[in-house]
């Protein structure tokens, strides 16, 4: 079955057509290599950048900003919301700093600094 | 009085680039002046990614796009006044600001507008009913989320779907907000396609398009909105109405250039951008002074805005350098299905000239054509145009002809 996509890597936002054939995934409509691998992944197996806000315990009305520096698998996303509600830093921060070590398969590290 | 070569209002991507540009082409005694405690403008409460793919080739958070830039600017001798408001401007150059010391006064060589935008709020989009507590911008919702770690509501209906508000979507909805509707006037959405499917389509919430809110409901805290559609001269349809019940409204609803200070310089404002009518070097009518960023017109990639910055930061420092000449102008029109064309006359007919322009709806398989007179200057196909992604078209170098006229954008269908 075909399945018209969007491509989200960029702004751009191509719209690919892509389909599940015997041995492979074939994508079309994609105006870089990136589009492809993305058309591929989303049918397989999606996934997400989380990007999200932690209390710093020490500066009260402060959130420092952080990432996972790969995507994860998209059914994930609240999974590791949930485990990043535990947590909660101590400032001076970095941009950088490792926040959690195994979030499914990569990291979450900060974004911005906090003096 | 203080005097300065270059003095950069506004400290965000357009401000930063634009400052940096000017340096690096010999202007040493460059000054930032801005309004908030630190650089980066709005990015630091951007916090997801997307940011600097065409630009710097990696895909940042908006709080490490700033950073990039800041890093460069604290290794030059550039001086940057944070905390620092300016209220007036006048067309010869002198700036007025404030800050904790006091006031400051400042003869400027040449002037760059980057000051950014702000959002259009409730009172400027007539929404009638009570006025609870619980209605707010995205983007002050945003701050609050994403700088102070508050968040605002738990069951939310976003009117307007910007980028902000389908950003504040997701968001919301990660820190455990229910979404319950976004709901948008125009029969298609004003954000980009990638967060149409990023941040709504991948939580499930609903986008209902020709839909607005016509009442507001709740006394001391919102309890509720009712929605209707809209025909096609946006008024609502009775009839249609339903309500939902919500403790929280994110308004979305476009940004407006900030020139309040263009204004008092007495910088005539283009209508359609809400931004100053510029040259390709992004020069005002008003002599050394420039604009670039979301003051100039709203962007939505910030790799556009730190373009902008940079070609502002170089005619900027060429013009107090006393390189820059005077030429005539070439204007340039908005034809069939373009809202507007930027820049709006082109000086130099030499160099190589890249237009940008919003079209007036949205399309596919078109043809977007750059003429003057009757001879096509370029032709380029699109297999989609919308209104809220910007289109960017290069005229190559000395292809214009002198005297023949204005330069039209239009788009075939
Ligand atoms: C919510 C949101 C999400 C976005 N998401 C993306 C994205 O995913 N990818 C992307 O590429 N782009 C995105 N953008 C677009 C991009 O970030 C903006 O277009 C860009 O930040 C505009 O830069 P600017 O420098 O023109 O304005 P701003 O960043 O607004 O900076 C203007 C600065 O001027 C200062 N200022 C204003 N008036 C005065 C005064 N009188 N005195 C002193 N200082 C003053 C302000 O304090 C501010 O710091 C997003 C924008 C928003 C609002
Ligand atoms: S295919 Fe390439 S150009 Fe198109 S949206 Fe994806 S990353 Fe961007």
């Amino acid at each position: 079955m075909k399945r018209e996509l969007i491509c989200i890597l960029c702004p751009k936002g191509c719209t690919l057509q892509a389909e599940i054939l015997e041995t492979e995934v074939s994508v079309t409509g994609n105006a870089c290599l990136r589009g492809e691998r993305y058309g591929k992944e989303e049918l397989l197996a999606p996934k997400r950048t989380v990007t999200a806000v932690l209390p710093v315990s020490n500066r009260p009305d402060t959130a420092v900003s952080v990432k996972t520096e790969k995507p994860v698998p998209k059914e994930k996303v609240m999974e590791l919301m949930q485990l990043l509600q535990k947590e909660s830093l101590i400032a001076p921060l970095e941009p950088g700093q490792c926040v959690l070590e195994d979030a499914f398969g990569t990291r979450v590290i900060t974004t911005c600094r906090v003096l | 009085m203080k005097e300065h070569k270059i003095v950069v209002i506004g400290g965000g991507p357009a401000g930063m680039a634009a400052a940096l540009a000017a340096y690096e082409a010999g202007v040493k005694d460059v000054v930032i002046l801005d309004r908030e405690e630190r650089l980066g403008g709005i990015l630091p409460q951007c916090i997801h990614n997307g940011f600097g793919l065409h630009k710097l080739g990696q895909e940042l958070t908006g709080p490490e796009y700033a950073e990039y830039y800041a890093e460069k600017i604290r290794k030059t001798d550039i001086k940057v006044y944070t905390g620092t408001m300016v209220t007036s401007l006048t067309e010869d150059r002198v700036i007025t600001a404030s800050n904790e010391k006091g006031i400051l006064q400042i003869r400027a060589g040449a002037v760059i507008l980057a000051m950014g935008c702000r959002e259009r709020s409730r009172g400027a989009l007539g929404l009638c009913g009570t006025r609870p507590a619980g209605i707010y911008t995205a983007g002050t919702a945003q701050k609050l989320l994403n700088c102070h770690g508050l968040l605002v509501g738990k069951r939310v209906v976003i009117l307007g779907s910007g980028d902000i508000g389908l950003i504040m979507a997701r968001r919301m909805t990660l820190q455990g907000a229910k979404v319950e509707a976004v709901c948008e006037v125009m029969p298609y959405s004003g954000g980009l396609q990638r967060n149409l499917v990023q941040c709504l389509e991948d939580f499930d919430i609903p986008l209902y398009l020709s839909t607005t809110v016509v009442k507001i409901e709740g006394r001391e805290r919102l309890e509720g909105v009712v929605l209707a559609e809209v025909d096609e001269n946006r008024r609502p349809i009775s009839g249609t109405e339903r309500s939902i019940s919500c403790d929280t409204l994110l308004i979305s609803c476009g940004l407006i250039p900030e020139n309040e200070l263009a204004r008092m310089a007495n910088i005539t404002l283009d209508p359609v951008t809400g931004g100053a009518l510029v040259d390709e070097m992004r020069q005002t009518d008003a002599e050394g002074i420039f604009a670039c960023g979301n003051v100039l017109h709203v962007h939505d990639l910030v790799d556009f805005v730190s373009d902008e910055g940079e070609v502002a930061g170089l005619a900027a420092a060429e013009y107090v350098l006393g390189e820059a000449q005077s030429k005539v102008a070439v204007p340039t029109v908005s034809g069939n299905g373009v809202r507007y064309v930027l820049p709006q006359r082109i000086c130099d007919q030499e160099r190589e000239i890249p237009l940008y322009f919003r079209v007036s709806q949205p399309r596919r398989n078109v043809n977007l054509i750059i003429k003057q007179g009757d001879s096509v200057l370029k032709k380029v196909k699109r297999i989609k145009v919308s209104p809220g992604e910007m289109e960017k078209v290069v005229l190559p170098a000395g292809c214009l002809r002198k005297g023949k006229g204005e330069i039209k954008v239009e788009v075939e269908v």
